[in-house]
């Protein structure tokens, strides 16, 4: 059983986008870093457990050439072994900042191409970041989608150092998965199916997937095998989110409902299993984030579109 | 985002904006030959071969702002007047409230291609009797098929998402769809968690587990939280067919009063000062853009001795004052005035202009060249 947790509020509403909630979990410091974005801008602030907000921020796209203000699309922090970066994406490109987002440390400028922008070839773009300071290189670009990218996914690989795992999905559904190395080896295709996979998650070798069709798909990642197809929401899914010690998966959908998951393995056949932990409403919103805000899956922060809060779940 | 919205988002609020014009004119009785006349004067324009082939080029949304001029351009396009506080204060925030529930509430992001088959239908039924405005019409509906009817389940998710964006945070409170329960009291609207899921969903509830050799080995049912049941049929993509989805058909009757509540007024009011207070980067941008779509719109001059007449879009004379005694000074906008009666001449030469600055075509427009233009307009 989840309660309602006192809401936390936001300068501006969320947008209509796909997994437009990012938490960064700093559990030394007693506080909890959300990133929503709201348009041309994106919002950083960070609460204590109750949820009181301490500090805030907001951060714009770069402008650029063109005339017309960026939108961003996404806001995310990335926890690498040694440092966490924020990362702002918008059509100009993407933007890298220190985790407070105090300080751009880098800016990737995307061919406009022609006039129209979000000349999205499906790239993924993979960068060498340094443990420290702003000496951040472009180091390959991975070709394996011809429909943009939606969202990435990594875990470490099971039983090797400094070699992690990464999903790829995109527009048309098709997930990729690769490992990494000195260069990327794409390890597996998994087709789509005439919908986009807006979301996409790692957990221990098994893919989970979020659909346009509300579907949530289980695959394993060596194989490529679809496992489990779970019909868990009656409209779009926009977000999935993993809570690793406890194997727990988050799934959010426009139809306003939050569904929480139990992710296993068979002791006999290994085979991935999955059990329904827990619903929740979001009344008359379009759920268009959700993140679990500790490890062990305890608690879950949700953002709205068109909503100026931050609502958040703990279990009792 | 993307850049394919701006067809869609011009047929739909175009359509709902003759849904009200519509159903006024019935209500204050206007004579049917004038009323027809209106009409079709209105179709004919914002059908015009000139004017659709400059909203279908792939472009990004201008701001609501420059929208709102179109519509008031259109709105003028016939014998009938509206004063400034009608348009925006009702029209417009109708328009868009109306819009904007059709697209959250679209089951399938592809569905609003439906709903603007749904607003297309009912224009076809109001000119009827005109075979050259019909041909029109079929003309833009031919396009919308060839254009969106090939587009990926993906690009529909971005067109729905460029639409929501341009909607977002807009909650006027609209009296219709409170009574109708479909908007809440702090104007947000009602998502319903029953109903038919969209085509090509499953219904939620069941888990599925497969073996390797991918033969199910296991079903189990769990509780989702909703009442949902199967859709029953898809709706029609053709020139003609069923639609099946009820989003976009005319919700206005003869018998429903046309109101806006304001409650909260000041609050409302005051989003849309700010939106037209604050310095707008795009101004230039947005001219560039009203002048292309313009130079393409062929005004009829009014002929003969015919009348204009006034169409109240309040209840009364006197609300329509008071509205326009409560309208904040902040929303009387200058930038753009451009009267009811604008000659070919002009528009031509609006064109040309705008054929000059096509050639230069670099992103800073020197500031003479921009400024001639606004001087230009405000002669108008």
């Amino acid at each position: 059983m989840f309660r309602w947790e006192r809401s936390i509020p936001l300068r501006g509403s969320a947008a209509a986008l796909c997994n437009n909630l990012s938490v960064l979990q700093l559990p030394a410091r007693n506080l909890t870093h959300f990133g929503v974005v709201h348009g041309p801008s994106a919002q950083l602030l960070s609460a204590a457990p109750e949820g009181v907000p301490l500090a805030q921020r907001q951060l714009h796209a770069k402008e650029g050439a063109g005339v017309s203000p960026p939108l961003i699309t996404q806001v995310h922090w990335c926890v690498l072994p040694f440092r966490v970066l924020l990362v702002l994406t918008s059509h100009r490109g993407i933007q890298m900042y220190e985790s407070d987002g105090s300080t751009m440390v880098y800016w990737h400028a995307l061919d406009s191409g022609d006039a129209t922008p979000g000349t999205w070839s499906g790239r993924v773009l993979v960068f060498d970041i340094p443990a420290k300071g702003p000496n951040i290189v472009l180091s390959e670009e991975l070709a394996g989608h011809q429909t943009p990218i939606t969202d990435i996914a990594t875990e470490p690989a099971q039983g090797q150092d400094c070699v992690a795992d990464m999903v790829t999905a995109d527009d048309s559904g098709l997930l990729c998965v690769w490992r990494s190395g000195p260069e990327f080896t794409l390890l597996t295709r998994i087709p789509g199916f005439g919908v986009p996979c807006p979301s996409v998650q790692l957990w221990q070798g098994i893919i989970a997937a979020g659909y346009g069709n509300g579907q949530v798909h289980l695959y394993e990642a060596t194989t490529g095998n679809l496992h489990v197809q779970i019909n868990a929401h009656a409209r779009a899914i926009s977000a999935l989110d993993l809570a690793p010690e406890a194997g727990k998966l988050l799934s959010a959908a426009e139809d306003t409902f939050v569904h929480i998951w139990k992710l296993s393995r068979s002791p006999e056949s290994s085979y991935i299993e999955v059990e329904h932990c827990h619903g929740e409403c979001v009344s008359d919103t379009q759920v268009c984030g959700a993140r679990f805000c500790d490890s062990s899956g305890s608690s879950f922060a949700v953002t709205g579109y068109d909503l100026a809060e931050i609502r958040r779940f703990s279990s009792v | 985002m993307s850049v394919r919205t701006l067809p869609l988002l011009f047929l739909n609020l175009g359509g709902e904006m003759l849904y009200i014009l519509d159903q006024r004119l019935r209500a204050q009785n206007i004579p049917g030959d004038k009323a027809r006349r209106v009409l079709n004067d209105i179709i004919s324009t914002m059908f015009n071969r000139k004017f659709m082939e400059e909203l279908f080029k792939p472009q990004e949304l201008y701001s609501k702002k420059a929208l709102r001029t179109i519509y008031e351009r259109l709105a003028h396009a016939s014998i009938m007047k509206l004063n400034q506080a009608s348009m925006d204060k009702q029209l417009y925030d109708l328009m868009t409230m109306a819009f904007k529930y059709q697209v959250l509430l679209c089951p399938r992001p592809k569905d609003v291609l439906l709903v603007t088959f749904n607003h297309l239908d009912t224009i076809k039924g109001f000119i009827r009797d005109s075979p050259t405005i019909l041909q029109q019409v079929d003309e833009t509906f031919r396009q919308l098929i060839e254009i969106y009817g090939g587009l990926s389940a993906g690009e529909f998710q971005l067109i729905r998402q460029t639409l929501l964006i341009f909607f977002q945070d807009l909650h006027i409170r609209v009296s219709m769809f409170l009574k109708d329960k479909v908007q809440n009291n702090n104007g947000r609207f009602v998502l319903p968690v029953s109903g038919p899921v969209p085509w090509g969903t499953e219904l939620p509830g069941l888990i599925r587990m497969f073996n390797n050799k991918g033969e199910e080995v296991t079903r189990i049912e769990f509780k989702h939280g909703g009442n949902y049941v199967r859709a029953p049929k898809e709706g029609s993509f053709e020139l003609y067919g069923d639609r099946v989805l009820k989003l976009g058909t005319n919700m206005y009757s003869a018998n429903r009063p046309v109101e806006t509540h304001m409650s909260g007024s000041s609050k409302n009011v005051a989003s849309w000062a700010q939106e037209s207070i604050a310095p707008n980067p795009l101004a230039k941008e947005e001219l560039n853009f009203l002048a292309r779509l313009m130079g393409g719109m062929e005004i009829k001059k009014p002929s003969g001795p015919e009348p204009g007449f006034r169409l109240n879009l309040f209840t009364s004379d006197e609300e329509e004052e008071q509205a326009a005694l409560t309208r904040p000074e902040e929303l009387s906008y200058e930038v753009i005035n451009i009267q009811a009666t604008q000659d070919q001449q002009r528009s031509e030469e609006l064109a040309r202009i705008m054929g000059e600055f096509e050639i230069t075509e670099q992103p800073s427009l020197s500031t003479s060249k921009g400024d001639d233009l606004l001087a230009m307009m405000d002669e108008l």
